[in-house]
């Protein structure tokens, strides 16, 4: 293989030939899905996290759920009775990061909103063995003491507002997901849907995230706003958005 | 020789960037948002000034520039027998915490959520990490003729690299993640791991292009491959937008379907430049040497050297078979994942056929049986992962224990058994000695780890087709036959069996602690197994 000496006697051409073989498949499998319309679904109902639900899917990423709960129902007969219609990549256009997960140490939970009671998911954060007792799942009762400090989420969706907005990402007045008026009032935003439903800002917090928002005391502990009512707002709307009675299955194959 | 550290070029930059580092660390620790930060802040800081205090006094200068730099290998295996016994422990308690989870403690600093990112980042990024770039930086030097390049720049990413580590580790514990599996380490971790990287490169092109031979060696081609491209992987899958430069929180750049692929085309790679192609440099060293045979086919490894670069890049979208991936990429991803066990086999071919005439060498050298069976493994799991690459078995096997399993022969087999065998190999090369302290010990170490990978293993085989069928089954009536919770408790037996496996193999890495200190410690001693001298085969 005398050609081949050409690389192994110069450490650069050997490094330069190493960095093109290694760029090809990432060029191939990545970038066409920013430029393949239907690789994001139409569908109708999908909106950013309010700050409550990013809250919560914060704490959901910090604690590793991702590691033992997947959010990715396959298109099986099975898992489609076991936990609801498959899921789309609509559904996951507002995830940074995605947690579609790896292993399902616990059952999936891409469809788990409104599955429970927030009792339910309270007693079960708290003690899991109390609910089920076959249950593996580490106890989160250190959630329900922990204060969320509100005045750090306007930050927070000012951020997300610059990262990519894939295909599907509502636009509005900033050209991202988030309004103006979400990201100056998203302290407000999140003590209110963890408050009484029938306030004031609870009305102003529907109205700018579109309506169908879960507002009210989630963790049992209205005097304040703990990570356990934020894990739980999460949770509870966790693929409830998308319509599927307006989702046309046929004209969105890939 | 130089007395005083700052009198090259490279002293005195490296005084300036560290001067500059406190400067920076020491603000934003004093200015943090979060708690975490400011200690992570600090950290850096005592690091700096450490580094700066040791190049004042010139302590990385020590050494004869005729000679070559092995007290920069010796500090990466100390470093990777550290980190490996720790990894090690983490892993095992975690599979006792799936078999008795109140050992979770309800704590947020023990539960198996933070716990796992540690133990996959020690072993593989730090155990395995540490005895990648010592083997490479051993390996450049012998097979290049030639000292290694530079004299701060190997110190500084020796300790660049550990601090990364113990960055990322107590980060984990205290709740800094990415939530990327296997790339879970926050914005400015990721900062610093670039720069250590960037002179982790400069260190080896630096070597490679100093030396006295015309050719390059094929392991270097390897470590090349593997310094590069998890450059490149770490650069595109760790885009992410701080909320705050004072904080530790960022948002991933991407989101959805297409982070998703992003950072599995990232996952599989971190398997396949990390775990795969960087750990062959050491097979194509250490193997031939332990053996004293040349390697078996020039020829093979070239053809497999490219096709394995090229093709393992492709195969990342197997991990996402039937998502919410557009199915054009799933069976891009399955087609080449395939086609991937061919080179992949050229690697096991090459390695177990350098054997050829010395065959007998293992029933005496209880190293080379451990570098043969790690080649052994290495093949046996470069075929199952094609296989459950197929779209029909992965429907089976995903989410599973399965793949658990098949990471760990990986993990365990080929990976942990290999990095053993090099271990054994150049801990007395290094320090000096005949050989390891007690061979019988090594054979100890190496009945006790490959019993644990079998339980291990099997039992994963067993829990995980268990439990994909068992999701899948229904009754006579066409009701689903299982709740979920009936195939979490059908788990229990076998992650009793897995987590006792573990436990063997924690046992194997401790004698091989103490095997290790003592060969250090002491003159080898005289010992009736037969391997003191190896006589080339004729």
């Amino acid at each position: 293989m005398a050609t081949h000496d050409i690389f192994e006697k110069n450490s650069i051409l050997l490094a330069i030939g190493i960095l093109i073989v290694v760029s090809i498949a990432g060029l191939v499998e990545i970038v066409p899905l920013y430029f393949i319309g239907s690789t994001i679904e139409k569908v109708e109902g999908m909106r950013p996290y309010t700050p409550l639900e990013l809250a919560g899917r914060d704490i959901y990423v910090r604690e590793g759920c991702y590691l033992c709960h997947s959010q990715m129902i396959r298109p099986f007969r099975d898992e489609v009775e076991r936990y609801g219609h498959y899921s789309l990549a609509a559904e996951s256009m507002y995830d940074h990061p995605f947690q579609w997960g790896s292993k399902r140490t616990g059952p999936d939970l891409a469809r788990v909103g409104g599955k429970y009671s927030d009792k339910w998911h309270r007693d079960h954060m708290i003690n899991p063995r109390s609910i089920v007792p076959e249950s593996v799942m580490p106890g989160y009762s250190f959630l329900a003491s922990a204060e969320i400090d509100a005045s750090r989420y306007a930050a927070r969706l000012s951020t997300l507002n610059w990262t990519a907005q894939p295909n599907g990402v509502e636009k509005n007045d900033t050209g991202a997901m988030y309004t103006n008026a979400m990201i100056a009032n998203a302290a407000a935003d999140l003590k209110a849907q963890a408050g009484d439903p029938d306030s004031d800002q609870a009305e102003a917090l529907q109205k700018r995230y579109g309506g169908k928002i879960n507002v009210r005391d989630f963790d049992g502990n209205p005097d304040k706003v703990t990570e356990l009512d934020a894990l739980i707002a999460y949770l509870q709307m966790l693929g409830t958005l998308v319509d599927f009675k307006t989702y046309n299955a046929k004209a969105n194959l890939r | 020789m130089n007395r005083g550290g700052i009198t090259t070029i490279g002293g005195i930059f490296t005084a300036l960037v560290l001067v500059s580092g406190i400067l920076l660390t020491g603000y934003a620790g004093l200015n943090g948002l979060d708690a975490v930060f400011s200690f992570h802040m600090y950290l850096m800081a005592a690091a700096a000034i450490l580094g700066l205090l040791a190049l004042l006094m010139g302590r990385p200068y020590k050494g004869d520039p005729a000679k070559y730099n092995y007290t920069i290998v010796k500090a990466f295996v100390i470093a990777a027998i550290f980190w490996g016994v720790a990894g090690f422990v983490v892993g095992d308690y975690i599979a006792w915490e799936l078999a008795f989870p109140f050992l979770n403690w309800d704590l947020p600093w023990t539960n198996f959520g933070r716990l796992r990112p540690l133990h996959t980042s020690a072993v593989i990024f730090a155990f395995g990490g540490n005895i990648l770039l010592g083997s490479s930086f051993y390996v450049a030097q012998r097979t290049n003729h030639t000292r290694l390049a530079g004299n701060v720049a190997p110190w500084f990413v020796f300790w660049g690299y550990n601090l990364f580590i113990a960055l990322a580790g107590t980060g984990y514990l205290l709740g800094v993640t990415q939530g990327r599996e296997y790339a879970e380490p926050e914005w400015y971790v990721d900062l610093w791991l670039t720069l250590v990287w960037v002179v982790y490169l400069l260190v080896f092109m630096g070597t490679l292009m100093k030396r006295r031979v015309s050719h390059i060696y094929v392991a270097n081609w390897f470590y090349l491959a593997f310094i590069i491209t998890i450059a490149v992987l770490h650069l595109v899958n760790n885009m992410a937008i701080p909320v705050s430069f004072l904080g530790i929180k960022s948002y991933s750049m991407q989101a959805g379907v297409q982070d998703a692929m992003t950072q599995w085309w990232y996952g599989h790679n971190a398997v396949g430049f990390f775990l795969t192609a960087a750990f062959l440099a050491m097979m194509y060293y250490f193997v031939p040497k332990r053996a004293q045979r040349p390697i078996y086919s020039y020829r093979l490894s070239i053809v497999h050297f490219w096709a394995l670069i090229f093709l393992y890049m492709w195969a990342g979208p197997h991990h996402l078979h039937y998502t919410a991936l557009p199915d054009w990429t799933q069976s891009m991803g399955m087609v080449f994942s395939v086609i991937l066990w061919m080179p992949s086999w050229g690697g096991m071919i090459n390695g177990l056929m350098t054997l050829s005439g010395a065959w007998d060498k293992l029933r005496t050298d209880p190293v080379l049986r451990m570098l043969v069976v790690s080649v052994a493994f290495y093949g046996m799991s470069t075929f199952e992962g094609p296989m459950m690459a197929i779209k029909a078995v992965n429907a089976l096997s995903h989410y599973t224990d399965w793949t658990v399993g098949h990471v760990h022969s990986g993990a365990m087999g080929w990976v942990g058994m290999v990095s053993f065998g090099v271990i054994y190999c150049l801990v007395p090369w290094v320090w000096g000695r005949d050989r390891m302290y007690s061979m019988a010990l090594v054979s100890w170490h190496f009945w006790l780890s490959t019993i644990g990978i079998l339980l291990y293993i099997t039992s994963m085989w067993v829990s995980g087709i268990l439990q994909g069928l068992m999701w899948r089954a229904y009754d006579s009536l066409g009701f689903l036959e299982y709740s979920f919770v009936e195939t979490v408790e059908a788990m229990h037996p076998f992650y009793i069996i897995r987590a006792t496996g573990g436990l063997f193999f924690v046992l194997g890495a401790l004698i091989m602690v103490y095997n290790v200190i003592m060969t250090v410690r002491a003159a080898p001693r005289e010992e009736a197994i037969s391997d003191a001298v190896l006589a080339p085969a004729e």
